[in-house]
């Protein structure tokens, strides 16, 4: 039961960050170990097989599927354009023929004598997969892709909506506790990593878009936002397609919660530095958080504490920093002033592991241990 | 063509301690059956994290964990110097098992696509097929399903699916529209999920005339760039009449087994360790469920309630259908079932004071953080009023979906078929089911039974009498598999350990106004009493668990529960923890319109069922 808690977002002034980069199918990769690049630079690429567009030929020559074949002006394998005649009918003594265009550019790939269906195949779809993080390649992954390893600074979020982009970190808000309204989006902030402080809400999500931001980071949401963001009530937590015109991450919670001192004074020191960010969160098996990568230069950060550390070495004892997940408590960090080793009865009227958290004014509260996360001080 | 996977045959007489694992997404349970005075029972139980993913991508360490743990509480040696799981040379030896078998949900169970030509007849019958043997279907693909050829290519392609069922046309019939389904599947090249080298499964189970076509059609396409693996099996639809999907629902079994388990990780090693074939664990659980109805002669159905998904199974008249609800769960897909049913269908449910704008971040803040757990008494009622919304929309689609074409081997006249082209009627009969089987957190872990009782009385909406129960410890997968080895080691420990009695449930059907008769009650044998209840009332007499009673109701004009309308009915009934429930809010089920007064109804049925007694208020009424 040691680790009968949730284990926090990993937040680290310096640490050697790897990232794969990986094509969808095999392809060819660019790039070589050693090679240094930048987060824009095409580091692998392929061609997908293209669209294909079915045509039910023997329907539009009036003729039975076995004679499409005999019928058809273009052959297997020849390359055709949208409106080019591809098949022609006998028609009646030699007149009244009917002729079939192509309904779409490509290759034609088949001629069924069992149903009567062409097949054109489009024009191969490229697919280019990008670093997306500054720094060296340190592994190739034959036709796959490869690995690209810098020292960052890392930041976790726990939920967020957009792609990868990158951009200059831009400080919207004065502190961690402050909220993100519009009226701190400026027309500068275009490309920007905007960093707000507490909850973001919908005007200043709006106003980002509006001036061209590359991502919005700040801690709290509201639901109700999201959705109107949106234009639809998210389901379920498995995003990164999303093609609003902007990256969002969330690092706290939806409501209104301030960002962790830590996370916004690491981040607001990197003012005016490149950050990768990337959206994509997926809360299922094989848990995929949203982050924010800033590269580092040799000697930054490198005396700053990791309390993240003693987060990985899982302790969970007295003294420990943790802040409450779950109401009635959301959102408040405390420190764990007792823990009891039998289960004790809730008010739900469950049973489970508890501890007892002080709040900084000294009031203390009992919670289950499966509703705090280990922070930092 | 798939053969049967090698098993060695086991002869039960000399089975006498068995191990069993379910292999989940995050945790492999392990369970101990023993023979103990003549009788099956589970004796010790283990549970450990599941280990698919790094670093450790090997299933077997999580069995080898999860066994551990049994050998520790059991005092016998399960697990071999090599790591390997202990079989017994006799039946005296002290160390080991007879047999170890075990079923899979981990890495996301087994999803399929399905294709058929008419949505409604093969389209559906494979859809049933798949289902049944336990798979998730991410699509189903038919020549009338109101999409144009390049969007069904389209959706092909983005799909990717550990198999793919293919059918359509009747044996001897018609062969040019399922060769055109396959014309459609195979360039598209749908990408498996365990990446390139993969080759695709195709299970063929159409038009017998068809097969040499859907052989070249599927050998065409195979190129260096996967191909598929082509399986030819009956025809799932051999006529209009005959439904045959066994031959189909073996030979996904088989392709599961052989392709899919053999690429996750070591899943290699454990295929070869287990006596009997490795089931998705969904398709354990429907067979445990058949079981049991095939042989006490009764109507069931179960449900499991995840994170994610909720299965729902049944059983009538011997027909057996299984849906799978892929976004109505208690956390991740929590905010799915709350964006599906509305904020004011789940409030409905609810007696206490809540501010939505705040309801609806606690649902996002539960989807973003799952493992979390209610503290408060209004965070629970609040999750129990989600659960009966995801339980209420799970079953409607269960009813949609198992209409009277369903079901294995099933002989109909042409009448039927000409109804099932309308959509067919439901089978599901609220009337006629004798049991109902909850699983799942929300269900197996609140703090009182009688609100498991009362989440699955509101959302299932039972009709006369219904035995509800609960899976003690989530042991029907394990039993699923049992049963296909040892059917009476499986029935002895489904009554004895499996199944925790709830209690029964006699609810009236029909419609009234609110204070008139519904139904008088008089019970005698373990408990006593007497009464009438007023339509919208509900009340609840306590009788033990492993007591019975006789219950003897006289239904007013208008109702019916069981006999017809306003005929009484006498039955004996089981007790449990939430005793009798008599149900005279009738059915279907209808809470007030009116805000108050719907208020009042809910606020009267927490007291009269006592399922939120002396519930803890939190502070500043969070």
């Amino acid at each position: 039961m040691a680790k009968a808690y949730t284990p926090g977002l990993k937040v680290s002034a310096r640490t050697t960050h790897r990232t794969r980069r990986l094509l969808p199918i095999p392809g060819e990769v660019k790039v070589a170990v050693g090679d240094v690049v930048a987060a824009n630079d095409v580091v692998a690429e392929t061609f997908m097989d293209g669209d294909i567009t079915p045509m039910n030929m023997a329907n539009r020559l009036s003729c039975s599927a076995g004679d499409v074949a005999g019928l058809m002006l273009k052959q297997i394998g020849e390359p055709v354009k949208e409106g080019e005649p591809i098949a022609r009918s006998k028609g009646i003594f030699g007149a009244f023929k009917t002729e079939v265009a192509a309904d779409a550019d490509g290759t034609l790939e088949q001629v069924s004598s069992v149903t009567g269906q062409v097949m054109i195949r489009g024009a191969a779809i490229p697919v280019q997969v990008r670093a997306y993080l500054s720094g060296t390649v340190v592994e190739v992954l034959p036709k796959e892709g490869c690995i690209i390893e810098n020292d960052v600074m890392f930041v976790q979020g726990i939920f967020g909506i957009g792609g990868e982009t990158e951009g200059v970190i831009q400080v919207a808000c004065g502190g961690h506790e402050e909220t993100l309204d519009a009226d701190a989006i400026t027309a500068d902030m275009k490309d920007a990593v905007i960093l707000g402080g507490a909850r973001m809400t919908a005007a200043a999500l709006r106003k980002a878009i509006e001036v061209g931001a590359a991502a919005v980071v700040s801690g709290g949401l509201d639901d109700q936002d999201l959705k109107e963001l949106l234009g639809r009530d998210l389901g379920v937590a498995i995003t990164g397609s999303e093609t609003i015109g902007i990256t969002v991450i969330v690092t706290e919670g939806f409501g209104d919660i301030a960002m962790a001192a830590r996370t916004w004074r690491l981040l607001a020191d990197r003012a005016g530095r490149v950050a990768s960010v990337n959206g994509a969160t997926q809360i299922r098996a094989g848990v995929m958080r949203p982050e924010i990568l800033v590269p580092l230069e040799t000697g930054e950060n490198e005396n700053e504490v990791d309390p993240t550390l003693a987060r990985e070495a899982g302790l969970l004892e007295l003294g420990t920093t943790v802040r409450v997940i779950r109401d009635p408590y959301f959102g408040l960090l405390g420190e764990v002033s007792a823990l009891p080793a039998e289960p004790a009865v809730l008010g739900s009227g469950s049973r489970a592991r508890v501890l007892e958290v002080r709040f900084p004014g000294g009031d203390t509260a009992v919670v289950p241990r499966a509703n705090v996360e280990l922070i930092e001080g | 063509m798939h053969a049967d996977p090698d098993v060695p045959a086991i002869d039960p007489a000399r089975i006498k301690v068995i191990v069993a694992t379910d292999c989940g997404s995050t945790t492999t349970k392990a369970i101990m059956i023993e023979e103990v005075d003549g009788v099956y029972r589970q004796t010790f139980r283990g549970e450990a994290p599941t280990t698919v993913e790094e670093p450790f991508a090997d299933v077997t360490v999580g069995v080898v964990n999860s066994v551990t743990e049994l050998q520790e509480l059991s005092g016998r040696r399960l697990i071999a110097d090599d790591g390997t799981i202990i079989r017994r040379s006799s039946t005296d030896a002290a160390d080991g098992c007879d047999i170890y078998i075990s079923t899979s949900s981990a890495g996301g169970g087994l999803q399929m696509m399905v294709a058929g030509v008419v949505r409604e007849m093969t389209a559906a019958s494979a859809k049933r097929a798949a289902l049944g043997a336990g798979a998730i279907v991410m699509d189903v693909i038919a020549s009338n399903d109101r999409r144009r050829p390049h969007e069904q290519i389209q959706r092909i392609r983005e799909l990717r699916p550990d198999m793919v069922l293919l059918s359509g046309g009747t044996d001897g019939g018609n062969s040019t529209q399922v060769v055109q389904l396959a014309e459609l599947v195979a360039p598209a090249k749908p990408r498996p999920r365990f990446g390139s080298a993969y080759q695709l499964p195709i299970i063929f189970a159409g038009n017998a005339a068809a097969r040499e076509e859907i052989e070249r059609v599927f050998t065409a396409q195979d190129d260096a760039t996967g191909g598929f693996d082509l399986s030819i099996v009956e025809n799932l639809r051999p006529t209009l009449e005959q439904e045959n999907l066994g031959p189909a629902r073996d030979c996904i079994h088989d392709v599961f087994l052989e392709h899919v388990m053999a690429h996750a990780p070591g899943y290699d090693k454990l295929i070869e360790w287990t006596n009997a074939p490795i089931m998705p664990t969904p398709g354990a659980v429907g067979d445990i469920l058949q079981t049991i109805a095939r042989t006490q002669g009764i109507n069931a159905v179960g449900v499991d309630i995840g994170g994610a998904t909720t299965d729902v199974f049944s059983v009538f008249d011997g027909t057996f259908n299984r849906t799978v609800s892929a976004n109505l769960g208690m956390s991740y897909s929590i905010s799915n079932v709350c964006a599906e049913a509305g904020m004011d269908d789940v409030l409905r449910w609810v007696h206490l004071d809540m501010e939505e704008r705040e309801l609806r971040n606690r649902v996002k803040n539960k989807m973003i953080r799952p493992t979390t757990i209610p503290q408060s008494g209004e965070a629970l009622v609040f999750e129990q009023a989600v659960a009966r919304e995801a339980l209420r929309l799970a079953y409607q689609q269960h009813k949609e979906f198992a209409t009277t074409l369903k079901g294995v081997q099933q002989q109909r006249t042409v009448g039927d078929v000409f109804s099932q082209e309308v959509g067919g009627s439901s089978i599901v009969d609220g009337m006629t089911l004798d049991l109902l089987v909850a699983s799942g957190g929300v269900l197996s872990h609140a703090p009182r039974m009688q609100q498991t009782a009362m989440m699955l009385i509101d959302a299932f909406e039972p009709e006369g009498f219904t035995t509800l129960a609960k899976d003690s410890i989530f042991m029907m997968p394990h039993l699923g598999v049992l049963s296909s080895v040892h059917e009476k080691a499986a029935m002895e420990v489904f009554e004895r350990d499996c199944l925790v009695i709830l209690g029964t449930c006699v609810a009236a059907k029909g419609q009234g106004k609110p204070g008139k008769p519904c139904f008088s009650y008089r019970i005698t044998g373990g408990a006593t009493a007497d009464g009438a209840l007023a339509f919208g009332d509900l009340a609840m007499v306590p009788l033990a668990m492993g007591e019975t009673a006789d219950v003897e109701v006289t239904p007013a004009r208008g109702f019916d529960l069981g006999n017809g309308p306003g005929k009484p009915v006498t039955r004996n009934v089981r007790g449990g923890a939430a005793g009798i429930i008599l149900d005279a809010r009738g059915r279907a089920l209808q809470l007030p319109e009116d805000p108050m007064e719907r208020r009042q109804a809910v606020t009267r049925v927490v007291e009269s069922s006592g399922m939120y007694d002396d519930l803890e208020l939190a502070p500043n009424g969070a």
